[in-house]
């Protein structure tokens, strides 16, 4: 699909070694795009708060990470990404499926969805809403900005984004 | 055998290892032990001490990595386990300090006081190299022996900590020299 391309290709241009995913629905075209080029390394791990850790251990070895996850599992990680990220200054990137918005079925979902920006403002980290094609080219420039200035960022992806695509 | 003479034991051993440390009263302890660049003290994150261990062994293969966690901390984040245990990375060493309770906080109890056995748990989720060390006189010959590998190596310690004054070091100056003396 090529919402799914173009993202791929944005995590490329970001200069990102490695990947660490906690899966979605939303995201199953991306993984599976992600595992069958076998270009970068591809860790699944068990809740995304590991994640926060596994990064920041690879960015003192000098490894830039992303983390695939859903909108529900920044309420796992506020702790690490506070304590860990922020007061160390690690640069992490979060690529966030948004659950709980527009055409959510699963009424569980909601709640999470409906926080998800103030929560992002609430911690002080950057984002972008991504919620067409054309907006995936805004990403790899965002991160490399923000990069430069040990700053983790959110790329939190609408389900708008593969609806636009062809 | 308390945690500070578990780490006073190892500490002769740390030379060409990466250290990643557990937050609080380990880190202290370590640091009055012996501190070094290549010690990363935990400040926060309690728990993911095993995680930050896994992605530097992944970024550094020709480096060892050592790390220093506890029960308390490793109950909160289990699945680090089965994590590293898949990734099998032969330069990532685990020392369990099971005191079998929250040093830093007021020595609760933890439940390995009880049923829970940390070194089956890291058999379980797939570890080949799991040891479990009781005695203070088994652990220079274990490590004075000990090859490459993934490894999980449970202490036993006594309750108790040394009463210390905090690192004087903050997040970034400790963050900064550690990355420096990965560079040399």
């Amino acid at each position: 699909m090529e919402s799914d391309n173009k993202l791929y290709d944005a995590i490329k241009h970001s200069n990102i070694d490695l990947i660490l995913s906690v899966p979605c629905k939303m995201l199953e075209g991306l993984i599976n795009l992600i595992n069958l080029k076998n270009e970068i390394r591809h860790i699944p791990i068990t809740r995304e708060e590991e994640g926060i850790g596994i990064a920041a251990g690879a960015f003192l070895g000098g490894i830039n990470t992303a983390i695939l996850m859903q909108n529900s599992g920044i309420g796992n990680s506020i702790n690490a990404i506070k304590s860990l990220l922020e007061i160390y200054e690690i640069p992490l990137v979060l690529f966030m499926s948004h659950r709980g918005a527009e055409g959510e079925k699963i009424s569980a979902q909601i709640p999470m969805g409906e926080i998800t920006f103030p929560l992002l403002k609430c911690i002080g980290m950057n984002f972008l809403m991504i919620d067409s094609v054309q907006k995936v080219d805004l990403i790899s420039e965002f991160i490399l900005q923000h990069r430069k200035l040990n700053e983790s960022v959110a790329i939190v992806l609408e389900r708008s984004l593969w609806r636009t695509s062809k | 055998m308390k945690r500070y003479d578990v780490l006073q034991e190892i500490a002769p051993f740390l030379d060409n290892k990466l250290v990643i440390c557990n937050i609080g009263i380990p880190s202290k302890e370590l640091y009055d032990i012996r501190d070094r660049n290549e010690n990363f003290y935990m400040l926060g994150s309690m728990g993911l001490a095993s995680s930050i261990s896994l992605g530097l062994a992944l970024a550094k293969p020709e480096k060892k990595i050592w790390c220093i966690e506890g029960d308390g901390a490793l109950l909160m984040n289990l699945g680090s386990l089965s994590t590293i245990a898949k990734e099998n990375p032969q330069n990532l060493t685990m020392i369990l300090i099971d005191n079998h309770a929250y040093g830093s906080t007021g020595n609760q109890e933890t439940h390995t006081k009880y049923k829970t056995r940390l070194d089956e748990i890291a058999k379980g989720c797939g570890f080949q190299s799991v040891h479990r060390l009781e005695k203070r006189q088994q652990i220079k010959p274990f490590f004075s022996d000990l090859m490459d590998g993934c490894h999980f190596i449970l202490i036993e310690a006594k309750l108790g900590n040394k009463k210390l004054k905090n690192i004087p070091l903050n997040a970034i100056k400790i963050k900064k020299r550690f990355m420096k003396s990965i560079k040399y």
